[in-house]
C-alpha cells in the first residue's frame, strides 16, 4: 500500500533508529522477527513494483494484537515480497507454521482419488462440509498493493476464465458494484456474499482500497461451488454443501480448481506458486495448501470434555463458532477444521479432517451412551 | 538533529523546483524504480484511463472535479516527497459521500501537493471555499486581537466560547503522507517550543504512548483527549498510520490552551473558557499563537504559509486561517423558528450539535460557529461570529417577549 512510504528513498535520509517503529507493546509474529539491525538491513529494499518493507508491515505495527491470540502482522505486495524480505518472512513463516525451514519443500497434491473414505461423515452430526483456497495470478500485485488498473484487469481475466467452466461448475458472476437488490438479497441468504472488510487487520494493510471497485462473486448455478474476486486475495474459491460428504466437496474443489488453472493457463497466466512455499497468497498465514477444510458438527458432549482442546491439537484441528473466524459455537455446533496450511499437501490435509471428525463424532456417540472414551484418545499426528 | 533536516530542506527546494517543471521526468526520477533486475517482470503499468476511479456514485468536491483528462495529466506526478495523485485523492475514492453532505474527498501529503496537483486541488478549493480563487486572490492573516470589538456575551445564554485553528510545520510532511521518523519529528519540534511557553500559558505534555491511567483518565474528564480517528474519511487517508506513536496532548495549567499533536494535522490549537468572554478567547490564542511561532523560529523551524492559500493543513476545508470560532449557546425559541436555518446563512454561521460536527444539539442548546476559513481574516471571522451570536442572542430576547424578528440582510463573504 502506497501510503506514508511513498518515496522510500526519501526515507533513507533518516536513521533507522528514527524511524523504526515501536513494537513494545505488540504481540504478533512480525514484531517477535523485526529487530533494529533486521530494519535496517532491509528498509532500502524494494521488490520490483516498488513495495517497501513498510508497506510489509504497515498492518503488524497499526495492530499491537492480542495477548492470546498470534496474528501474524505483515502482508505480501507481490510475489517477490517474500523473497526481497525473506529475512524476515522466513523466521515468521518458521514460526507460524511449525518450524517450516527456509530449505523445506512443499507437497501439492490436487488428487482427489488419493483420499481414503470421506464419503460418510454421519449426517446426523456432521451438517455441512466445506473446502476454501485462494489463488494469486502471477505477474500482478496483491491486494495490499495493486492498483485499480491491475485489480480490474484481475477481475477481467477471472470472469473470462470462470464463464467457460461447464457442466455442474457453469455459473454467473456478480460484481459488486453492479448486483442488483434482489441479487444481493439472494447471495446474503445463500450465505455468499462478502462485505468490505472492518477488520483493522485487513484494513490497515490497504487491501480494501477503492472498494468495491472490481470486487465480486461468481458461483455455480448448483450453489456448491464459489469463487471470490479480489477481497483478501486475487481469488478465494469454495467448494461446499449440505451434509458429511467431504469426498464429494473435496473432488469437485480438485476439478474445479484444475480447471481453473487450465483456463488461465490458455490464456497465459499462471497461478503463483513455488516448491518452498507452495500457494502464494497475501497473508503468509496462507501459504503452502492455503486450504481450510471444515465441517459444521454436532458435539455437545465432547466439547464440553476436559480434554476437548487436547484431542484437537493431537489430531491437528481447530475449533470456531459457526460464524467463522472469531465467533462462538451455538447450540453445541462447532466449525472443525485442520490447522495447518504449509508443509503438507491437499490430501493429506482433508484426510486429517476425514479421520479427526470421524473420531470426533465416535467420541460424541459413545460420550451421549453415557461410556468412556479413553481407549479412543489419538496420538499426536 | 536539526542540522540533518535542514539539509533535507535545502535539498528539497531544488528537487521541488524540478518537479514542478520536468512532470513525468521528474516524477520518473523520484519514483524509483532502481531494484528491478535483470529478466524480472516490471510493475504492470496501465494507461490512465484504465486506472481512472470509479466516481459515477460520489458526491464530494474531488469527484466533482476530477475528469478523466486532469486524471491523465497528473497521475504520473509526484511531490517531491514523493507523494501521488492516487494517494492524494484515495480517502475521496474509498467514501462516496453523502447526498446531503458534500465532503471534500482529497488531502494534501505535503505543502508542495497544493501546487503540484493545482489542476485539481484549484477547483476543487473554489468550490469548498464559496468561490474563492486561488490564482486571483489572496488571504489576509490578521492575528492581531485588540481589533475585536465587543465580543463579551451575555451568559445566560452562552455557556462557552472557544476558538480552534491548526498549523503545520514547514519541511515536514502532513499526516497522510509522513514517516514515522517525520512524525517523531514534528513531535519533538512543537513539544520543544511548548516548554518555552511562560505565565499563564505554562503547561505540560501527555504523550499518547507514555501517559498514566490516571493522567488519561484526567483528560477524558476536561474533554481533551483525541484517541485514534475512526471515521474512514480520516482512516482511508492514511493519517491514522502507526497509532499512537508520535502522538499527543499539550494543555496550560489553567486548561485555557491546549494542542494536539499529530492527530488530523501537525498541530490543532485551542483557546477555550467556560462563559462568554469570545474577546480574552480570541486573546489568548493569538499571543499563545504568536508566541509558539516565535519559539520554532528560534529553533529554526517555520510554518506553513504562503499568501494565496494562508496556512497550509492537510485538509483543503481547513486551510486560510483554519479557524472555527465557536460559543455554546442557548436558543430553544429561534432554533424552533423557520427562519432560524436562513438566519444563520445570512450571518454566515453554522450550526452543531454540542458534541461537535455531526452531533445533535440536546436541550435547546447549539454549537454556533463560523462557516467560511478561507478569504477572511481571523479577526474578521471572529467579529462575524460576534456579531452574529449577538443577533440570535436578541432574537432569543425577542421571542421570550413575544416580539417578532428579523431575518437579517446578508453579508458579504470575501471582504
Amino acid at each position: 500500500m502506497p501510503f506514508g512510504n511513498t518515496h522510500n528513498k526519501f526515507k533513507m535520509n533518516y536513521s533507522a533508529e528514527q524511524e523504526f517503529p515501536d513494537l513494545s507493546q505488540h504481540n504478533n509474529h512480525m514484531a517477535k522477527v523485526l529487530t533494529l539491525d533486521m530494519y535496517a538491513q532491509l528498509r532500502d529494499k524494494e521488490t520490483p513494483s516498488g513495495f517497501t518493507l513498510d508497506d510489509l508491515i504497515q498492518t503488524g505495527v497499526d495492530n499491537p494484537g492480542h495477548p492470546f491470540i498470534m496474528t501474524v502482522g505483515c502482508v505480501a505486495g507481490d510475489e517477490e515480497t517474500y523473497d526481497v524480505f525473506k529475512d524476515l518472512m522466513d523466521p515468521v513463516i518458521e514460526d507460524r507454521h511449525g518450524g517450516y525451514k527456509p530449505s523445506d519443500k512443499h507437497k501439492t497434491d490436487l488428487n482427489a482419488e488419493n483420499l481414503e473414505g470421506g464419503d460418510d461423515l454421519d449426517p446426523n452430526y456432521v451438517l455441512s462440509s466445506r473446502v476454501r483456497t485462494g489463488r494469486s495470478i502471477r505477474g500482478f500485485c496483491l491486494p495490499p498493493h495493486c492498483s485499480r488498473g491491475e485489480r480490474r484487469a484481475i477481475e477481467q481475466l477471472s470472469i473470462e476464465a470462470l464463464d467457460s467452466l461447464e457442466g455442474d461448475l457453469k455459473g454467473k458472476y456478480y460484481a459488486l458494484k453492479n448486483m442488483t437488490d434482489e441479487e444481493q438479497q439472494q447471495l446474503i441468504d445463500d450465505h455468499f456474499l462478502f462485505d468490505k472488510p472492518v477488520s483493522p487487520l485487513l484494513l490497515a494493510s490497504g487491501m480494501a482500497r477503492d472498494w468495491p471497485d472490481a470486487r465480486g462473486i461468481w458461483h455455480n448455478d448448483n450453489k456448491t461451488f464459489l469463487v471470490w474476486v479480489n477481497e483478501e486475495d486475487h481469488l478465494r474459491v469454495i467448494s461446499m454443501q449440505k451434509g458429511g460428504n467431504m469426498r464429494e466437496v473435496f473432488t469437485r474443489f480438485c476439478t474445479g480448481l484444475t480447471k481453473i488453472e487450465d483456463l488461465f493457463k490458455n490464456r497465459g497466466h499462471e497461478f503463483m506458486w513455488n516448491e518452498h512455499l507452495g500457494y502464494v497468497l497475501t497473508c503468509p498465514s496462507n501459504l503452502g495448501t492455503g486450504l481450510r477444510a471444515g465441517v459444521h458438527v454436532k458435539l455437545p458432549n465432547v466439547s464440553k470434555h476436559e480434554k476437548f482442546g487436547e484431542i484437537l491439537k493431537r489430531l491437528r484441528l481447530q475449533k470456531r463458532g459457526t460464524g467463522g473466524v472469531d465467533t462462538a459455537a451455538v447450540g453445541g455446533v462447532f466449525d472443525i477444521s485442520n490447522a495447518d496450511r504449509l508443509g503438507f499437501s491437499e490430501v493429506e490435509l482433508v484426510q486429517m479432517v476425514v479421520d479427526g471428525v470421524n473420531l470426533l463424532v465416535n467420541m460424541e456417540k459413545r460420550l451421549e451412551a453415557g461410556e468412556a472414551i479413553n481407549d479412543l484418545m489419538p496420538e499426536q499426528k | 538533529m536539526a542540522s540533518s533536516f535542514t539539509r533535507i530542506l535545502s535539498s528539497k527546494r531544488n528537487v521541488g523546483i524540478l518537479s514542478l517543471v520536468g512532470g513525468s521526468v521528474a516524477a520518473g526520477f523520484l519514483l524509483h524504480r532502481e531494484h528491478v533486475t535483470a529478466g524480472e517482470p516490471l510493475r504492470r503499468r496501465y494507461p490512465a484511463s484504465a486506472e481512472y476511479p470509479d466516481l459515477r456514485k460520489h458526491n464530494n468536491c474531488m469527484a466533482s472535479s476530477l475528469t478523466p483528462a486532469i486524471y491523465a495529466k497528473l497521475c504520473d506526478k509526484a511531490t517531491p516527497n514523493g507523494y501521488t495523485l492516487d494517494q492524494a485523492i484515495q480517502t475521496g475514492v474509498d467514501n462516496p459521500g453523502h447526498p446531503f453532505i458534500k465532503t471534500v474527498g482529497l488531502v494534501a501529503g505535503d505543502e508542495e501537493s497544493y501546487e503540484v496537483f493545482a489542476e485539481l486541488l484549484d477547483p476543487v478549493i473554489k468550490e469548498r471555499h464559496n468561490g474563492y480563487d486561488p490564482r486571483a486572490m489572496k488571504h489576509p492573516t490578521d492575528l492581531n486581537a485588540s481589533k475585536i470589538q465587543s465580543g463579551v456575551f451575555d451568559e445566560r445564554y452562552v455557556l462557552s466560547s472557544r476558538v480552534r485553528t491548526g498549523r503545520s510545520i514547514r519541511g515536514l510532511s502532513l499526516p497522510p503522507a509522513c514517516t514515522r521518523a517525520e512524525r517523531r519529528e514534528v513531535e519533538r519540534v512543537v513539544v520543544d517550543a511548548l516548554s518555552g511557553l511562560k505565565e499563564d500559558l505554562t503547561g505540560k505534555y501527555y504523550s499518547l504512548t507514555l501517559m498514566t491511567e490516571q493522567e488519561q483518565q484526567q483528560l477524558i474528564d476536561d474533554h481533551f483527549l483525541f484517541d485514534k480517528p475512526v471515521s474512514p474519511l480520516l482512516t482511508c487517508a492514511g493519517m491514522a498510520r502507526d497509532w499512537p506513536d508520535g502522538r499527543g496532548i499539550w494543555h496550560n495549567n489553567e486548561k485555557t490552551f491546549l494542542i494536539w499533536i499529530n492527530e488530523e494535522d501537525h498541530t490543532r490549537v485551542i483557546s477555550m473558557e467556560k462563559g462568554g468572554n469570545m474577546k480574552r478567547v480570541f486573546e489568548r490564542f493569538c499571543r499563545g499563537l504568536k508566541e509558539v511561532e516565535r519559539l520554532i523560529q528560534e529553533r529554526g523551524w517555520e510554518f506553513m504559509w504562503n499568501e494565496r492559500l494562508g496556512y497550509i493543513l492537510t485538509c483543503p476545508s481547513n486551510l486560510g486561517t483554519g479557524l472555527r470560532a465557536g460559543v455554546h449557546v442557548k436558543l430553544p425559541r429561534l432554533s424552533k423558528d423557520p427562519r432560524f436555518s436562513k438566519i444563520l446563512d445570512n450571518l454566515r454561521l453554522q450550526k452543531r450539535g454540542t458534541g461537535g460536527v455531526d452531533t445533535a444539539a440536546v436541550g435547546g442548546v447549539f454549537d454556533i460557529s463560523n462557516l467560511d476559513r478561507l478569504g477572511q481574516s481571523e479577526v474578521q471571522l471572529v467579529q462575524t461570529v460576534i456579531d452574529g451570536v449577538n443577533y440570535l442572542i436578541e432574537c432569543e430576547k425577542r421571542l421570550e417577549k413575544g416580539q417578532d424578528i428579523k431575518v437579517p440582510a446578508p453579508i458579504k463573504q470575501f471582504k
